[in-house]
């Protein structure tokens, strides 16, 4: 019997986990893709808000502010680059000024620190490009920016270490209570039978709730549009930068990222598929049309990427967390729309207590170990760091990705680790190659290469991001003997 | 800390052919640093023939070009560097390169030839919607799976783009048994040479598109379609036209952009059209005893032109370490009315070499016949009648150093003669 099985592995479900390794429990994560960070924590803009966005007196106002402070130990211990750089919300007219002077009231209310209105002349000085129509902004020191994928990973990867059992690949398909009480959840390779469910689905955390016959509620899919730009940009804005929140949305923004790019986006607009995740041409021209009033010169020749995330957004637009009053041992943690990034370590210390309400005993294990083996980013390293990485292991001496000069050692690292790489996009996350200026138009058959010899499998069973994407087609001649050759007239 | 005389980064065939040519010029010690572990650069795996017309009046496969130039340098004593990746490079022409064998190595050089060739415009740059799922690959990464893996990217394949590659896989793609539904083109004209749409496309009933592009992807986790449609005159979709294709693969050929990321480094002057260094007429950059040639430099449709440009960037060198370095004062070449570029982008005219100078253009569109005008400020000084100018196409023009004497500018105009073409083909 397993204590708690946790469903979903983005960023919520992965911190619970990690948290509660730390205790003598019996603890199983399934999630349903090839790798953890694949739903919405993958995809966002990265920034661990101060809190002076939610509405006083709601979960994420309450979360939001409380797991901003987190952040520092927490990247410490696991050695994910954290930046507190600050953030901006810019107001361009009189009007924009009054929503500073209110957020900055909510801000206070909601318990943000440090909270500063600065003048048109103060903000040009801190970011000398952007509109010179804006007025006055409301700046937060303690915001800060992260990368979420790379976090998750690494909560997983520890959780790993610490004895928790990852499953992947796993859809959870059913969950029962149990006559003799604690509840099973299925997937298509077993029953897992455990006292405890803590559903972290994310977009389907409603449908979860619904097959357990726990809480009816619903959630919608609002996505979220992004083009992210070299690196040879990344130094257009130093910090966080807003524009004045409307009603719906905190608006496009212009931000870095801890790698050095810089990206723009999220629009927001609500979709009808959970996983419709596709990149519209109004999109893009709306997020172009949005960050460029707050940077007027973007330099839209050099995007390499665009993506986009969708935000799960409940009914009643607020985080759903809480113990099933219908099935015991049920416990929701839905419509984790954003600040459920910047939350995530309040929402790990609240679903702790409920757990221990509902009768969870939580004893220290001895032997645990809060962090994660070592990762040699070469690119990070000064010579003398690099010569002594490549005298211990020469494999660090190949560039496989030219663009963000990522090395053979770290690929092989990559796919033998705790919670290993078994895809390209699994290897991307956890060593940034294929995710520079060239996209991996050079790299991506090197990476495949040494996957199929790592794992043992032919390159055709490569995939990009699991089952069904895999890379290739077949073999050369193969398609001549079953399709036959065309010949020029 | 190595000294090095001439330290050349890049074996394509840029490379190669100023090591050739170094060496023939005396120049002892010549290093070639390649980060692949065999020399010839992106040739490798152009396995299909068209290479050499200019220079060997043979028709010969790019592996059989480069191994002209590997012989060549083996036998003149160049020393290359293979799976080498140069990390660094300094305006006072230090480099950093790594190595499993040695680790890391630190190279002082008298004179550096930048020869890193280019890569292809991705999917970002050109900001196609729709999702991101496997099957979307760069036609030049299409091209080393098939030719050098052996492997099969997709079954069902549409092309984005007419560039060569492009062009040359819709063919090689074609002869492997796939099924190639169509190129797609946004410009009213191919963007690859005529002989490679003749021989690659008409030649296998492929259908080009000119004035279309790709508008969505669809499938989540591997290529299931893409939808097409016809673009207006200002390049935008008309969402009416649009329609699903049906297929498992797109490729992209859509531009190549020459990989200045090391020259970036040492803050030598970048021409934002070409996309590579600023040079004069030694081929010698912003900074000197630095030299560019081949697709870094800018990128070329023939690997000919290439050598040629290699050899001139190899006497540069050759001077520079015989007379150290001295102070020129360049005259500019301007790019006027219909071309998009002119290189070398400004000159010495009493250094001139051989008395003469190679100028290198691009069209802005095509045209049937034009005419092609040299000037400076006292007017007219050459003036060249042209068929077909196409910008896939480059242009070369030589102008003596005696009919560019005594001038403080020199500009290149392309005009238009009788009615304008809308399509190349
Ligand atoms: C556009 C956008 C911008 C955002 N910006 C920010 C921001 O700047 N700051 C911030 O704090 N927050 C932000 N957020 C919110 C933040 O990204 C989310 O709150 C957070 O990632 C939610 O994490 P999660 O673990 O709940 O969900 P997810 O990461 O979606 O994880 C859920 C996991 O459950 C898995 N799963 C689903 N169904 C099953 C099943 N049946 N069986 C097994 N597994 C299953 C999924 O595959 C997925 O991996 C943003 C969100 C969006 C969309
Ligand atoms: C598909 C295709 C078809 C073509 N068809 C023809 C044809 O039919 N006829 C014709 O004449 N021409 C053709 N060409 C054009 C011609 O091949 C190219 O113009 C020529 O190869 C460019 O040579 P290069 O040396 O400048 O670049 P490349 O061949 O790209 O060589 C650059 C080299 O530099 C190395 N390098 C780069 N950066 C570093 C670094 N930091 N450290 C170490 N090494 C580095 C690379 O590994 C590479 O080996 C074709 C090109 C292509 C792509």
């Amino acid at each position: 019997m397993i204590d708690v099985a946790i469903v979903g592995g983005g960023v919520v479900g992965c911190m619970i986990a990690r948290k509660l390794s730390r205790y003598q429990l019996k603890v199983v994560l399934v999630e349903k893709e090839d790798d953890v960070a694949s739903g919405t924590s993958k995809a966002n803009s990265a920034v661990i808000h101060a809190g002076y966005d939610a509405k006083p007196g709601t979960l994420k106002a309450k979360l939001n502010v409380q797991g901003n402070p987190l952040y520092d130990e927490i990247c410490r211990e696991l050695d994910v680059p954290f930046k507190r750089i600050g953030s901006l919300v810019v107001a361009l007219n009189e009007e924009e000024v009054n929503v500073l002077e209110e957020l900055m009231e909510r801000g206070k209310n909601n318990g943000v620190p440090n909270l500063e209105i600065i003048n048109r002349e103060k903000l040009l000085e801190m970011e000398p490009n952007i509109t010179s129509e804006s007025r006055a902004a409301l700046y937060a020191p303690t915001a800060g920016i992260i990368c979420p994928y790379e976090l998750t990973i690494a909560l997983a990867e520890n959780a790993c270490l610490n004895g928790v059992d990852i499953k992947l690949n796993s859809p959870v398909i059913g969950i029962r209570a149990e006559s003799g009480g604690g509840l099973s959840v299925e997937t298509p390779g077993e029953i897992i039978h455990t006292r405890y469910v803590i559903n972290a689905a994310g977009l389907f955390a409603d449908e979860i709730s619904r097959m357990a016959g726990a809480e009816d509620y619903s959630i919608t899919p609002r996505k979220g549009e992004y083009l992210i730009f070299d690196r040879r940009f990344g130094d257009i804005v130093n910090r966080v930068i807003f524009p004045s929140p409307t009603k719906i949305s905190k608006g496009i923004l212009v931000c870095p990222t801890v790698d050095g790019n810089f990206f723009i986006g999220p629009n927001s607009n609500d979709v009808r598929e959970k996983d419709d995740v596709s990149v519209t041409l109004q999109g893009i021209e709306e997020i172009v049309r949005g960050a460029r009033k707050l940077i007027p010169r973007l330099p839209l020749m050099h995007v390499i990427a665009s993506f986009a995330g969708l935000r799960a957004v409940s009914n009643t637009n607020d985080f759903v967390i809480g113990a099933s009053k219908k099935v015991r041992g049920f416990i929701n943690i839905g419509g984790i729309q954003s600040p459920g990034l910047s939350a995530a370590p309040a929402i790990t210390e609240m679903v702790v207590d409920i757990l221990k309400e509902e009768g969870l005993e939580l004893k220290e294990k001895s032997n645990y170990n809060p962090g994660r083996p070592q990762i040699n980013k070469f690119r990070l390293f000064n010579n003398e760091e690099k010569k002594e990485l490549i005298r211990r292991d020469p494999v660090y001496g190949r560039v496989v990705c030219r663009c963000e000069t990522v090395t053979e050692g770290e690929i092989i690292d990559a796919i033998r680790r705790p919670l290993g790489a078994r895809s390209l996009d699994a290897v991307k996350r956890r060593t940034r190659a294929g995710m520079g200026r060239c996209q991996g138009g050079f790299c991506s058959p090197r990476v495949m290469a040494i996957l199929a010899r790592e794992l043992g499998i032919d390159p055709l069973e490569v995939t990009k991001c699991g089952s069904g994407s895999e890379m290739l087609k077949g073999r050369t001649k193969e398609f001549i003997e079953t399709g036959g050759v065309k010949s020029a007239k | 800390m190595q000294n090095r005389e001439l330290v050349i980064i890049g074996g394509g065939p840029a490379g190669l052919s100023a090591a050739v040519e170094a060496r023939k010029l005396g120049i002892k010690d010549v290093l070639v640093i390649d980060r692949e572990s065999e020399p010839g650069g992106i040739l490798k795996q152009c396995i299909h023939t068209g290479f050499g017309l200019h220079i060997f009046n043979e028709e010969l496969t790019g592996p059989e070009y480069a191994e002209r130039f590997i012989e060549e340098a083996e036998r003149l004593g160049v020393e290359i560097m293979l799976d080498t990746m140069v990390l660094e490079l300094t305006a006072d022409r230090r480099l950093v390169a790594i190595n499993s064998r040695e680790g890391l190595v630190e190279i002082k050089a008298k004179t550096v030839i930048l020869a890193m060739g280019c890569r292809e415009r991705t999917r970002g740059a050109i900001n196609i919607p729709g999702f991101r799922p496997a099957g979307v690959f760069t036609a030049g990464t299409a091209q080393r799976f098939v030719n050098i893996e052996g492997y099969m990217p997709g079954r069902k394949i549409v092309i984005l783009g007419s560039g060569d590659i492009g062009l040359i896989m819709a063919r090689r793609l074609t002869l492997e048994g796939a099924e190639v539904q169509c190129v797609v083109e946004i410009m009213p004209y191919s963007n690859g040479l005529i002989r490679n749409v003749v021989q690659c496309l008409e030649d296998y009933d492929i259908p080009l598109l000119l004035k279309h592009t790709v508008v969505n992807i669809h499938g989540r986790k591997r290529v299931e379609g893409v939808t097409i449609a016809e673009v207006d005159d200002d390049m935008k979709p008309v969402m009416e036209t649009a329609r699903f294709v049906s297929c498992d693969t797109l490729l992209l050929s859509v531009g190549l952009i020459p990989e200045n990321e090391l020259s970036r480094m040492t803050n030598i002057e970048i021409d934002e059209v070409t996309g590579g260094p600023v040079v004069n007429q030694r081929l010698e950059t912003s900074l000197p005893g630095i030299f560019a040639c081949g697709n870094v430099l800018h990128v070329h449709d023939l690997v000919d032109y290439v050598t040629q440009e290699a050899v001139l960037a190899a006497r540069g060198a050759a001077l520079y370490l015989a007379s150290g370095s001295k102070k020129y004062e360049h005259i500019p070449v301007v790019t006027g009315d219909n071309l998009r570029y002119v290189l070398p982008q400004r000159i010495n005219v009493d250094a001139v070499l051989e008395g003469k100078v190679n100028f290198f253009m691009r069209s802005v569109r095509p045209m049937a016949k034009a005419e092609l005008f040299i000037e400076s400020e006292w007017g007219v000084i050459k003036s060249r009648t042209l068929r077909h100018v196409r910008p896939s196409e480059m242009i070369s023009i030589q102008v003596s150093r005696d009919e560019m004497i005594g001038s403080e500018i020199i500009k290149f105009r392309l005009q238009e003669e009788g009615g304008r073409v809308e399509h190349g083909n």
